[in-house]
């Protein structure tokens, strides 16, 4: 009898859980997808946003989103791969120990610290060195870079650490060397694990806010080079929700629906190739 | 002799695991290492090619030489040793990749890498192993949906892709049916014509069937090492009969 009502319970809690998702989802369509319909799609992936004038125009904000995230993974992936490659396989125990769950800790660290960091030392640097604003895509990639290293390395770790050791084995009993079991076995094996912490890594980093918003200057427009200002799909909504209304905020509601969509697919792409063994 | 141990013990932290062995196997033959569980048998395989240094705490003392030379001395090539002295192990370890890529292996390993080149190593290795009319069709599916029997094959053929002259088998036939067996100990026998194969087996008949010498181990110590013959029918220690006629194990 106990039994019977414990399952209900957790039943109810495990549906609620879905049931906010579903709502979540519903919600956002439902306040953005028209808009993109009733400003037509020419308008809607244009460059012009002046959304209090009928301009609706998302692309830059689009390709800021993406310049930042593609950043992000060229500053993360290779930091990410070569720490959990150092921690699974060339590491001693005790240091796994101590420096795995230090990684992860990176994680807890609230967006709005890196932020502050950003904007204190990495966009004076950035500034002073290479010219430019400073607030720009570079200091935003690699802070995010930064933010999704404990995605990369923990997933990734933990697919190393899942290949056999009777490959390891078979491996040596060739005469491979470490590094060239790594390179030639142990990451194609783990290939799967590595491609899904990539692709959460870069969910996390295109839906990252706080820390854009304080470091990547925010300008409207598709940048030049990387040393120039940019504003994310994330950063608009952030931005001006507060003193959106009518169409405007319909227009923000249709950035988060697109951002819904892209992050969506992604997850999509990372459970897919996780499940593929 | 190709192989032989001298006052040899191994040690995992504080455990004994080999007590002084003297063993010398010979060339072209395959010799037999059977015992019970946790006898040591495995872990005097292991350092025939020093595959004993990936476990944290394992020391030895005394010596291993390989023609002659000591193989745990500090200017001995690790790595060529390995490529000398290749290893089977229990479960069949196919890579999760291609059956042409497992085989190419080794001598991408050893920096082969033209095609052509390798087309060959992978078809004479094939061959060896009696898989190629099998399998030259499909060298690019995966090993991993070979059967158990193949994989094991395969896995000989990796080995045999370098080149080695010993082949050390730990219990090559564990996770084989009866039938698999009897097509793996043909291979072997088929093989010492140009290796020098050490096996170790729970399997006494397996041992008669195949090994033409045979050492039994029991607690660490290499109690008896003769001819099979000798071993099997007249064997000097009377631990060694208890353990072939049936006693224990």
């Amino acid at each position: 009898m106990k039994d019977k009502i414990a399952e209900k319970v957790l039943l109810f809690i495990a549906l609620s859980a879905i049931l906010s998702l579903a709502l979540i989802t519903f919600f956002i369509f439902q306040q953005g997808i028209p808009l993109i319909f009733k400003a037509g799609l020419a308008n809607f992936f244009s460059v012009k946003w002046a959304p209090t004038r009928a301009g609706f125009g998302i692309l830059s904000m689009i390709v800021g989103s993406l310049m930042v995230t593609i950043g992000a993974l060229a500053v993360g992936v290779p930091f990410g791969l070569a720490g959990a490659i150092f921690l699974a396989e060339f590491s001693s125990k005790a240091i796994q120990k101590t420096l795995k769950p230090v990684i992860e800790l990176l994680a807890g660290i609230p967006s709005v610290v890196y932020g502050f960091i950003g904007i204190v030392i990495l966009v004076p640097f950035i500034r002073n060195t290479f010219g430019g604003p400073g607030f720009s895509v570079l200091a935003a990639s690699i802070i995010l870079g930064i933010m999704i290293l404990p995605t990369i390395v923990s997933i990734s770790y933990d697919a190393l650490r899942a290949v056999p050791s009777t490959y390891r084995e078979g491996s040596y009993a060739v005469g491979a060397t470490k590094w060239q079991t790594v390179v030639m076995l142990l990451i194609p094996a783990a290939r799967s694990g590595i491609v899904a912490g990539i692709i959460l890594g870069m969910g996390r980093a295109i839906g990252e806010t706080m820390a854009v918003i304080m470091i990547a200057g925010n300008a409207l427009k598709i940048p030049g080079s990387i040393l120039d200002s940019v504003r994310t799909l994330t950063s608009t909504i952030a931005l001006e929700l507060g003193y959106a209304a009518g169409d405007h905020r319909a227009a923000l509601f249709a950035c988060g629906s697109i951002l819904f969509f892209i992050i969506i697919i992604l997850n999509i792409i990372a459970i897919r190739i996780t499940g593929r063994k | 002799m190709i192989v032989r141990t001298a006052n040899l013990s191994l040690y995992y932290h504080k455990f004994q695991a080999l007590k002084n062995v003297n063993v010398g196997i010979k060339r072209n033959l395959i010799t037999g290492i059977i015992g019970p569980s946790g006898c040591g048998k495995s872990t005097l395989l292991r350092v025939f090619n020093r595959m004993n240094e990936l476990i944290e705490g394992a020391r030895i003392t005394g010596s291993v030489l390989i023609d002659e030379e000591d193989i745990y001395s500090p200017t001995h090539d690790l790595i060529l040793l390995r490529k000398r002295v290749g290893m089977v192990f229990q479960r069949p370890n196919a890579f999760p990749l291609s059956i042409f890529d497992n085989i190419a292996y080794g001598p991408r390993v050893w920096n082969i890498s033209d095609r052509k080149t390798l087309q060959e190593i992978v078809e004479r290795s094939l061959h060896a192993v009696d898989l190629f009319d099998d399998l030259k069709d499909r060298l690019n599916d995966s090993a991993l949906l070979l059967s158990a029997e193949k994989q094991q094959r395969l896995c000989i053929a990796r080995l045999l892709a370098v080149e080695p002259e010993i082949l050390l088998m730990d219990e090559p036939c564990s996770a084989l049916d009866p039938i698999a067996t009897g097509k793996i100990e043909e291979l072997m026998i088929e093989l010492k014509k140009k290796y020098t194969i050490v096996i170790v087996t729970h399997n006494m008949q397996q041992a008669a069937r195949i090994a033409d010498d045979v050492g039994f181990m029991l607690l660490g110590e290499l109690v008896e090492f003769d001819t099979a013959k000798k071993v099997f029918t007249d064997p000097r220690d009377k631990r060694t009969f208890d353990y072939i006629s049936g006693r224990f194990g």
